[in-house]
């Protein structure tokens, strides 16, 4: 098989090093050979975060290259724009329609955008975006937006849908086992 | 069975499964990581120390009584380290020891881009240099036999994404820690000139047999391939280079210093473009150089700074790209990192910020303060430059006939680390100047560490809390104040207090960190009838406040999702349009 490349994508603190776990996890349970890669150390600090999941028989770099991403995973909208770059053409997006400011936006240094999420579409045609936050608030903790979006890519990736639940299931602790399994199951029905 | 294990979290499992007794270390990213696990494992003793020398100083005792010991940094921890490291090198050791040193390529996550692999020819030790999770994990054992079969100390070297990224790890039989005889061998471990030139003999001849086994070891290997391109290389660019050209003839090595000079002559001289593919320094391609081997692609066309990927390598061979693709979409807001929403740092900043004094800054999360809109930091040298470097500007203010004071901002845990010493200088040599410590329990941009401030241990015990006020006051600050800078009003007046009042004043802010303690109060809420859109309280660049267009001027708004509930905005509203912090 061909590498499978997932960047995703989001604000320091929305959980995309756990979304990474998950997927790196269930590609291992799934059998197949797995790299995942991303910077922290700032990260809690309400930056940009990127992180990498390469799924394959044998995966050597850990770094997703520009134009090589099969998903791009964007937690937020401005994310998504900018690291559009990285998605392949004909490469598949989903998205979180909402916004958290960036401190420049919050300190009136910068506007956020207004058209993002047309720029997002003039750019992937077919680049589909949903609320995941009131997903995630449905399931019973607005934190879940994480299981959200990895359920709502679920049926692109090279993995069982029964693997990643057991994963999620065996990485939450107490009621967060409930809420991110239904938060997967909300995510997966959008 | 296999697991999907950062480069740090293999080391520290296969330093618990390689026989390891002692552990010890300074945060520091890429390599917080390492310790972190040694200590959530269980396994092994291990302890954070208040910096890299004094980590490194513990190991080499650990290693002198016997037991196979760690040491663990980020590259600039090093230059902390390499005094103890300079003259160890000479004793070498007596149970195996390893540094293990994170190198951060690209600048992630550091100040700057030094290359570790200049302190393994510096000091003459061995290095080993992991590509992947599971080679991180091997090396481990490898490096603690190298260590005890040359009587040398071994550096083990990452880089953030050898260090970060996480791959599948077989893990290894395990090996009983055993604790060797402690032993008075004056020779061998006090250097003395005398003592110390002749260990100098033997270093050179260590040296000599370590090039020897370098030719040998299954550490470095060559994979031959096609023979139109021949690359050297090691670490994660072996992955990137192997990604980059599957079928071409490569040498991998895993020890990079010494160098297989044989090895390497025989493989260059096989392939018809010989090229090197190192990050960061040319350290590789000048000793290749210097042994007279022709180097085709190297340097000339792979930069000296940031990180080496498969495509950076496809064009330094000389391939075009056929479609470059999309390029990144660059009118964005920058979303950089800021205090997080509640954060002690963020009321003492708004203050300098409207006070425009000049801030000589430290490293941690209030590195942050000199990014705009506060803008309150000037300078941000290394650890503990804070108080020195204030130290010496106002030496030369007053010579100079500038009556304006400066403030060094630094940490708790910086201030364990090397401010203190800052401060002792300060105090000692009549100096003029005003010492802010944001004391906040704990080692924030690390990821909230333990440290002598903190009350606890690396592995979770209660411990002794150094207090820094009663230390300041020890080493004869006559000023010392504890102020609230959540209380916006009273902190400024303290620090114009400190301002006015002529030769040192030590301020220390004591509010835990929010990340680490998850405090939180009532989240703020904005009266829209009130609010007038001045943005004065933007000025707290917090990532909870927004604007929002309301008829016809736009008024504040609060993410109650992120809000914390300092208040520092709502202090800073000039309309009583916020609510009050409680």
């Amino acid at each position: 098989m061909q590498i499978f490349n997932i960047v995703i994508a989001g604000v320091g603190g929305q959980g995309v090093l756990m979304a990474s776990k998950v997927l790196a996890e269930s590609a291992l349970a799934n059998g197949l050979d797995v790299k995942q890669n991303e910077v922290h150390g700032m990260a809690q600090r309400g930056g940009s975060v990127i992180s990498f999941v390469r799924i394959g028989k044998q995966v050597l770099s850990p770094a997703v290259l520009p134009n090589c991403a099969d998903i791009l995973i964007s937690f937020e909208p401005l994310a998504a724009l900018r690291y559009l770059h990285y998605l392949k053409p004909g490469g598949i997006l989903v998205y979180n329609t909402v916004t958290i400011n960036p401190s420049t936006v919050a300190s009136g240094l910068a506007t956020y955008p207004p058209d993002v999420e047309a720029r997002i579409a003039g750019a992937c045609g077919s680049a589909r975006g949903f609320d995941a936050l009131s997903i995630a608030q449905n399931a019973g903790d607005a934190r879940a937006v994480n299981m959200v979006m990895v359920g709502s890519v679920m049926k692109y990736l090279p993995l069982d849908r029964q693997v990643i639940e057991e994963v999620v299931r065996s990485l939450s602790k107490g009621k967060g086992v409930e809420v991110n399994l239904s938060a997967l199951q909300g995510g997966a029905a959008v | 069975m296999k697991k999907i294990i950062s480069g740090n979290e293999a080391i520290a499992l296969s330093f618990g499964d390689s026989g390891g007794v002692f552990a010890s270390g300074y945060p520091g990213t890429p390599s917080t990581e390492v310790l972190e696990e040694v200590g959530r494992l269980g396994v092994v003793y291990c302890e954070w120390a208040p910096n890299e020398k004094v980590g490194l100083e513990a190991a080499i005792g650990a290693s002198i009584a016997g037991g196979r010991a760690l040491a663990t940094m980020k590259h600039v921890g090093v230059n902390v380290a390499a005094d103890a490291l300079m003259s160890f090198t000479y004793t070498g050791v007596n149970a195996g020891l390893i540094l293990m040193v994170s190198d951060d390529p690209g600048q992630h996550s550091s100040q700057n881009e030094q290359d570790s692999r200049n302190y393994a020819k510096f000091a003459k030790v061995p290095m080993l240099d992991p590509a992947d999770s599971q080679e991180a994990y091997d090396f481990v054992r490898a490096g603690f036999e190298l260590s005890e079969l040359f009587d040398t100390p071994v550096m083990l070297r990452t880089t953030t994404r050898t260090a970060h990224a996480k791959g599948c790890v077989e893990q290894r039989e395990k090996i009983e820690p055993q604790v060797g005889e402690w032993i008075k061998d004056v020779p061998k471990n006090v250097m003395l000139p005398n003592f110390g030139k002749i260990k100098h003999v033997q270093v050179e001849a260590r040296l000599l047999k370590l090039k020897e086994y370098a030719e040998t070891t299954p550490l470095n290997r060559v994979e031959m391939g096609d023979t139109a391109l021949g690359i050297l290389t090691s670490g994660v660019s072996y992955q990137h280079a192997k990604e980059a050209y599957p079928n071409a003839s490569i040498l991998k090595l895993g020890l990079v210093h010494p160098l297989p000079e044989k090895m390497i002559r025989e493989f260059a001289g096989k392939v018809e473009r010989f090229m090197i593919v190192e990050e960061m320094d040319a350290i590789f391609e000048e000793q290749i150089r210097a042994m007279g081997i022709r180097v085709d692609i190297g340097k000339n066309k792979i930069s000296y700074c940031l990180e080496v990927d498969a495509g950076i390598i496809r064009a330094a061979a000389g391939e075009v790209a056929p479609d470059p693709g999309m390029a990144p979409i660059g009118d964005l807001p920058q979303r950089p990192p800021t205090f997080c929403p509640g954060c002690a740092h963020r009321g003492l900043f708004s203050i300098l910020s409207k006070l425009k004094v000049f801030v000589a800054g430290d490293i941690g999360c209030y590195t942050l303060g000199a990014l705009p809109p506060m803008s309150a930091m000037h300078t941000c040298i290394c650890m503990g430059a804070s108080i020195s470097s204030a130290h010496g500007m106002a030496k030369v203010n007053a010579v100079a006939g500038r009556t304006e004071k400066p403030v060094a901002v630094l940490g708790d845990s910086t201030f364990f680390h090397s401010g203190m010493t800052g401060l002792v200088n300060l105090i000692y040599n009549d100096g003029n100047a005003l010492v802010i410590v944001m004391d906040n329990r704990t080692t924030g941009m690390t990821g909230g560490q333990e440290n002598p401030g903190s009350g606890n241990v690396l592995q979770g015990g209660a411990a002794k809390q150094v207090d820094i006020a009663a230390m300041a006051r020890v080493m004869g600050a006559e000023h010392v104040v504890e102020i609230n800078s959540y209380n916006l009003q009273e902190a400024e007046a303290a620090i114009k207090k400190g301002l006015e009042t002529p030769g040192p004043y030590v301020l220390v802010d004591k509010n835990p960190c929010i990340l680490r303690y998850r405090v939180k109060q009532p989240i703020v809420t904005v009266d829209p009838d009130k609010c007038t859109g001045c943005r004065a309280c933007l000025k707290a660049a917090c990532v909870a406040l927004g604007l929002e267009s309301a008829g016809d001027k736009p008024k504040v708004t609060v993410n109650p999702n992120i809000c914390n509930g300092c208040g520092v905005c709502s202090q800073l509203c000039k309309f009583d349009a916020m609510s009050e912090a409680q």
